[in-house]
């Protein structure tokens, strides 16, 4: 598996990748961890004319909680995002997600803006981001946007991203004081895609649950967002027949495919478990907050 | 007195591994690191259908690239006769496909570039107007009446049936089952599997058209019988020809066979006058080279109430993909599968089996296993555990009960083996010991009552290795005897040149400990020569577990040829007539005189110094070992698991193998070889498995898909051993490679099966993937 | 394009193809054949080395993202001739059989020590999880790691009087 010919750009400034960008248009793409896009490139799935090498660009790699937002930085490694202090105390969901990415040398290139921007349904991060309510930061030469997650992700492989955009910033509003969540991942070995991956976030207020965020992992076309289970969670007791209602609900808002992994069936029946599960976690690490 | 003799690190002793030295310094020397003046790369170009005719193929855009040097097509290599090419099992199997391809992944036509990456470039440039064809995916579908036929181009060829083979005493295995109490059946698919060594095959052709000189260097683990096979497929004189196998990353059966890359790039590199290069990418290494098993298995055991066994009938339908080239004995269709009674006193069997053409890759490789042995083992072991839930019975009570007792070796087998030797009981009273059996009992049935489920697997294998005895075992008419020789330098070093070729087995390190113990020369100074067919005896290579039952048998014997001589040289030395010499481990004594003494290394340099008169100078030989017989290794695996019945995940938390392999040659590398065998068998039974879709597609065409357990999900294993010498063999020395794939499958699925007693649950067919398992449980209770 | 890297502490520069993978920098151009290709897709990890002291798949990686960085291979694990704590207890604890994943295991290995010198038999496992043996079941290779931290801490504490 060799790749096609390309022109490399070793971007030293983000004006310099953007510029970059807005020059190649739809010819070039952005090199950051490369762990999805060189395989791509080696099956010659993908044969861009040019990559835009975003890895010397200074300041895309903080983790930094501030004004009830922790701004993570798009060229942050898995690793170094399992590793990190303020993640590890504050932020279940992600401390849970961040070590079942691929494996432990994938995670020392790849990033958190390069999984986002690779869109996969059976990635992981997408699914944490939604439950956490987290949005994205793009620029480009035209200026800034920031999107939600959830209008970021659009389809298989597809993000609403502009092909002279750089995703250079992630979003996630900070967790009030009683907040707790966690992400369970059924993969068949270190390394695999998730057969199901669900990634729960609850915050409490007073003994009722102020907001449920939920991810679904390898259940549809892209990570699912089970709207009406956060709904049913929402302002509720957390009681054990709440989550199971909620698991329920969850559930039946994802469309996965039999294949090898499992049938749509086994998929669908481990979202109800492993969404109970998780919301039972979440509210044992929210409790104890 | 003499100084005490130094210890001889001979058999027994767990020496360092002498070719490690290299190795951990990243100086192994691999066939990707071989590098030819001149020499050029080759890149296949493969076929997208599993069944598609061929109307043309287009090569005119690629060999316009800058840099590609040639392409090769089917129609090109039909000119030099070379097509099409004879497999291992006798059949055909085309080298680039001319007429129409047969599976996914068939090779079509080769690139060869002076660059690697441009040979690519070139092949997406390579334009073939194929026209499907229906697709025949199942063994099943393949029998059936109007079936499309794949072999249409073999004459007398008519439906996609190859063979039908059987075994054992129908007659009197009707009447065993007539006679029974209880019959216990079962159907499982032992799935499609693949060796995978982390090194895929890849060979550089270096053909030198001025003087014939073919030198291949290859990642073949049967060099000697390639080198054979080469001659008679080009036509070229087999003087003429070295194959060179270097360091092999793994070959665990994937590199017995020959490939048809290896024949287009000799071809190239004849017809260029340059070396060439193919190193297979993983992808064309999992869809198109020698996978394993593939079995659909149906098997029944005749017992009397009492637990006794009476018969066993089995039937199997093998699925060999599209060219029948299964790396097995000729003799034998479906290699030693007969060896399925096991380890029980089974007076009546009968085994029938038929093979069938699919649109699948061909291979029938035994992944580190004894042609066919593994299936077999896994088969009886199910079906034992399941006849124990059947009777009502402990599993080990059963095991126990119907083991053929030590003192019936040697045993005849209803099927015709004559089982060398064995302490099945001892084996298995070890292991039940050594797990707690007992106490997990009292476990299993408390965690029960709570609503856990506990699972514990037996399995207590026979296997059948060191093919064999010259009057039945051959591969294409080759008898499967292997050669050493050895030769004693002045200095008391020795040199052993043997036909085996290790692939981290620790040959180098091993038969030098064979002769250290025949010759009491230490190890490290002797160095072991392997794999380049100009330079070593002939033999049929390192497969089937059967180096060291074949060479390591013939190492000794040629040791000990030598030492007749250097017995002669001794009493020359000492003065005393030969009937007065005694030897003991690397020194000659004189009878009543132990202080009269000579070491190996005096009489080593007498043999070029100081010899008699009328003796020929020089102190080396040669053997070419015939086995009397096979060697049966034996043991049995325990193995607990918990299940999660909510979610059919499953862990591992015992795995405890008692293995006898008869003597041990050096431990260390004996429980090395059992860790890697249990590591791959339980990788059978938990995840790896090549599957299609009603397409023909190969799914598990990349390691995403093909799963190998890494080291987070691959269980710790706790190693014991017991003895039993096997008598048919110089140094009472088995074989071990393949002994736990063989038997620890089984163990682990026998575990869940265990565990999902209580509801209801008889068999999940491999490997156990937690949908299998959750919809097994599903399954069983629905039907509750 | 033109690429400095340090290999192995020497700096060697060599003109490539963009495409070029940094597997095919260190093994083609620059000779060093220790690191090995398994799988194509970064799931054997066989070509692992060190980039700045991290262990990478070097097969999913350009070499021209390698300019100006240090990269370590197997050959680069022993200094003036001296084996590595690591390469000692892969030879003592029978860690390797084939030895075509070895040098990958090796140097994950030894990267584990100097982040964790004191390595449980789940942290060794776990930082091995992206690197596939089929010979040895992992346990020797587990083991051999260990083994190499009790020799390191061995070889660093103060010799008693």
């Amino acid at each position: 598996m060799l790749p096609a010919s390309f022109e490399y750009h070793r971007a030293s400034s983000l004006e310099e990748a953007l510029d970059l960008l807005s020059t190649f248009g739809e010819g070039a793409k952005v090199l950051a961890g490369g762990q999805s896009l060189i395989p791509l490139m080696k099956l010659r799935f993908a044969s861009p004319e040019h990559l835009v090498d975003v890895n010397h660009i200074a300041g895309l790699d903080g983790i930094a909680e501030a004004d009830g937002v922790l701004r993570i930085g798009s060229l942050v490694r898995h690793n170094a995002l399992a590793a990190s202090d303020v993640i590890g105390a504050r932020y279940p969901t992600i401390a849970a997600a961040a070590p079942q990415v691929a494996d432990p040398i994938v995670r020392n290139l790849g990033t958190i803006g390069g999984s986002l921007a690779h869109a996969d349904p059976a990635g992981d991060l997408g699914s944490v981001m939604l439950a956490l309510g987290a949005s994205v930061v793009l620029r480009s030469t035209r200026g800034e946007r920031t999107l939600p997650m959830s209008e970021f992700l659009v389809d298989t492989f597809e993000t609403a991203i502009s092909a002279d955009e750089i995703l250079t910033e992630i979003r996630v509003p900070a967790p009030s004081a009683r907040a707790g969540g966690t992400y369970l991942k059924l993969e068949r070995k270190v390394g695999d895609f998730a057969t199901v991956g669900v990634a729960v976030y609850l915050v409490l207020s007073n003994g009722t649950i102020e907001r449920a965020g939920i991810g679904l992992t390898g259940v549809g076309l892209k990570n699912i967002e089970p709207e009406q289970a956060e709904a049913a969670l929402a302002g509720a007791e957390p009681t054990e027949e709440r989550f199971a209602e909620a698991a329920r609900l969850a559930a039946e808002a994802s469309h996965p495919a039999s294949d090898v992994r499992g049938s749509a069936e086994y998929k669908r029946h481990m979202v109800d478990i492993y969404v109970r599960r998780g919301l039972s976690t979440a509210f044992d690490s929210a409790r104890a907050a | 007195m003499a100084a005490e003799p130094e210890v001889i690190r001979g058999i027994g002793h767990s020496v360092k591994r002498k070719e490690d030295d290299r190795f951990i310094r990243g100086k192994g020397n691999y066939i990707d690191d071989i590098k030819l003046p001149g020499m050029l790369h080759m890149a296949i170009l493969r076929s997208p259908f599993a069944h598609a005719k061929i109307n043309g193929v287009d090569v005119s855009k690629a060999q316009g690239v800058p840099g590609v040097v040639a392409v090769v097509t089917g129609d090109l290599m039909a000119q030099h006769n070379l097509a099409w090419m004879p497999t291992l099992s006798g059949d055909t199997q085309a080298v680039l496909a001319t007429d129409k391809v047969r599976f996914q992944g068939q090779e079509v036509a080769a690139v060869i570039a002076d660059d690697p990456y441009v040979a690519k470039d070139a092949l997406e440039l390579i334009d073939v107007d194929y026209e499907p064809l229906d697709v025949v995916v199942t063994p099943q579908r393949a029998l059936e009446p109007g079936a499309p036929l794949i072999r249409d181009e073999k004459e007398g060829q008519s439906d996609n049936h190859i063979y039908h083979w059987e075994s054992g005493d129908k007659e009197a295995t009707d009447k065993a089952f007539a006679e029974a109490d209880t019959v216990v059946a079962l159907d499982t698919h032992y799935p499609r599997s693949h060796p995978s060594p982390v090194e895929t095959c890849g060979c550089v052709a270096d053909v030198d058209a001025a003087t014939g000189q073919t030198t291949i260097y290859m990642t073949s683990q049967a060099p000697h019988a390639i080198r054979t096979v080469f001659a008679l497929v080009a036509g070229l004189p087999e003087e003429n020809i070295r194959i060179f196998s270097p360091d092999i990353g793994g070959g665990f059966g994937n590199k017995v066979p020959v490939y048809p890359g290896y024949v287009v790039a000799t071809a190239a590199s004849l017809l260029l006058g340059h070396p060439v290069k193919w190193i297979e990418e993983r992808t064309e290494n999992l869809i198109s080279t020698g996978f394993a098993r593939d079995f659909h298995m149906h098997g029944e055991m005749a017992l009397k109430r009492d637990g006794t066994m009476l018969g066993l009938r089995v039937s199997l339908l093998a699925d060999e993909g599209a060219f029948h080239a299964d790396a097995q004995p000729s003799k034998f269709k479906v290699g030693l599968f007969h060896i399925v009674t096991g380890s029980y006193d089974l007076p009546a069997a009968h085994v029938e089996a038929d093979g069938a053409y699919t649109n699948k890759a061909p291979g029938g490789v035994a992944y580190r296993c004894s042609f066919r042995v593994t299936e077999a083992s896994y088969l009886i072991e199910r079906l034992v555990q399941n006849a124990a839930y059947e009777l009502g019975m402990d599993p080990s009570e059963l095991r126990l009960k119907n083991f053929i007792k030590p003192e019936q070796f040697p045993y005849i087998s209803a099927t015709g083996f004559e089982y060398d030797s064995g302490d099945y009981h001892g084996a298995m009273n070890l292991a039940l010991e050594k797990v707690g059996y007992q106490d997990l009992l009292k476990e299993q049935e408390a965690a029960r009552a709570e609503g856990k489920l506990i699972g514990i697997g037996l399995a207590s294998f026979t296997e059948v290795v060191g093919a064999g005895p010259h009057k039945d075992y051959d591969i294409l008419g080759l008898k499967m005897n292997d050669g050493a020789e050895l030769r004693i330098h002045p200095t008391g070093k020795a040199i052993l040149k043997i036909s085996s070729q290790t692939q981290g087995q620790g040959h180098e390190t091993t038969f030098a400990q064979i002769v250290a113990e025949e010759l009491g020369i230490q190890p490290e100074d002797i160095k072991v020569q392997h794999g380049d067919t100009d330079n070593t005896p002939y033999g049929l290579g390192t497969y089937a577990s059967r180096s060291t039952p074949t060479v390591g048998a013939a190492t000794a014997m040629v040791a000990r040829r030598v030492r007749e001589k250097a017995i002669k040289l001794a009493a020359h030395l000492l003065e005393v007539s030969e009937d007065d010499v005694e030897y003991d481990k690397g020194r000659f004594f004189v009878k009543g005189a132990p202080d009269q003494v000579k070491t190996i290394q005096d009489v080593a340099f007498a043999a070029y110094t100081n010899f008699p008169d009328g003796m020929e100078s020089g102190l080396e030989g040669v053997y070419y070992y015939d086995p009397p017989n096979l060697t049966f290794p034996f043991g049995t695996y325990a193995v607990v698991v918990e299940v999660d019945a909510e979610t059919g995940e499953w862990k591992v938390r015992r795995v405890v193998a008692v293995d006898d392999c008869g003597v041990r040659i050096n431990p260390m590398i004996v429980e090395g070889q059992i860790h890697g065998g249990l590591a791959e068998g339980f990788a059978i039974a938990a995840m790896e498995q090549i599957t299609f879709d009603e397409s023909g597609n190969c799914i598990g065409s990349t390691f995403l898909d093909y799963l190998i357990p890494t080291a987070w999900e691959t269980p710790r294993f706790e190693t014991f051993e017991t003895v039993t010498p096997s008598p048919h063999h110089p140094i009472g020395a088995k074989g071990v490679g393949e002994s736990a794939t063989v038997g620890s499958p089984a163990a682990f699925v026998n575990a869940v099966i265990d565990a999902l007693q209580p509801l209801g649950v008889k068999n999940i067919d491999m490997p156990l993937t937690s949908a299998r398992v959750w919809e097994a449980i599903q399954a069983a209770q629905g039907g509750a | 394009m033109k690429v400095t890297v340090k290999v192995n502490g020497v700096e060697r520069t060599a003109d490539v193809e963009s495409r070029l993978l940094l597997v095919h920098l260190i093994r083609e151009v620059l000779g060093l054949t220790g690191t090995h290709i398994g799988c194509d897709t970064t799931h054997c990890g066989a070509c692992t080395v060190l980039l700045d002291g991290t262990p990478v798949k070097s097969c999913t990686m350009f070499g021209v993202q390698a300019d100006g960085r240090e990269i370590t291979t197997v050959e680069g694990l022993a200094t003036n001739g001296q084996l590595d704590a690591v390469q000692e207890a892969f030879k003592e604890e029978h860690g390797l059989q084939c030895g075509f994943c070895t040098p990958a295991m090796m140097l994950v290995g030894a990267s584990l020590l100097e982040r964790n010198p004191d390595p449980t038999e789940d942290d060794v496992r776990w930082a091995i999880s992206g690197n596939i043996c089929r010979c040895t079941g992992y346990m020797n290779i587990v083991k051999a790691i260990q083994t190499a931290a009790r020799a390191k801490a061995a070889a660093s504490e103060p010799a008693s009087v």
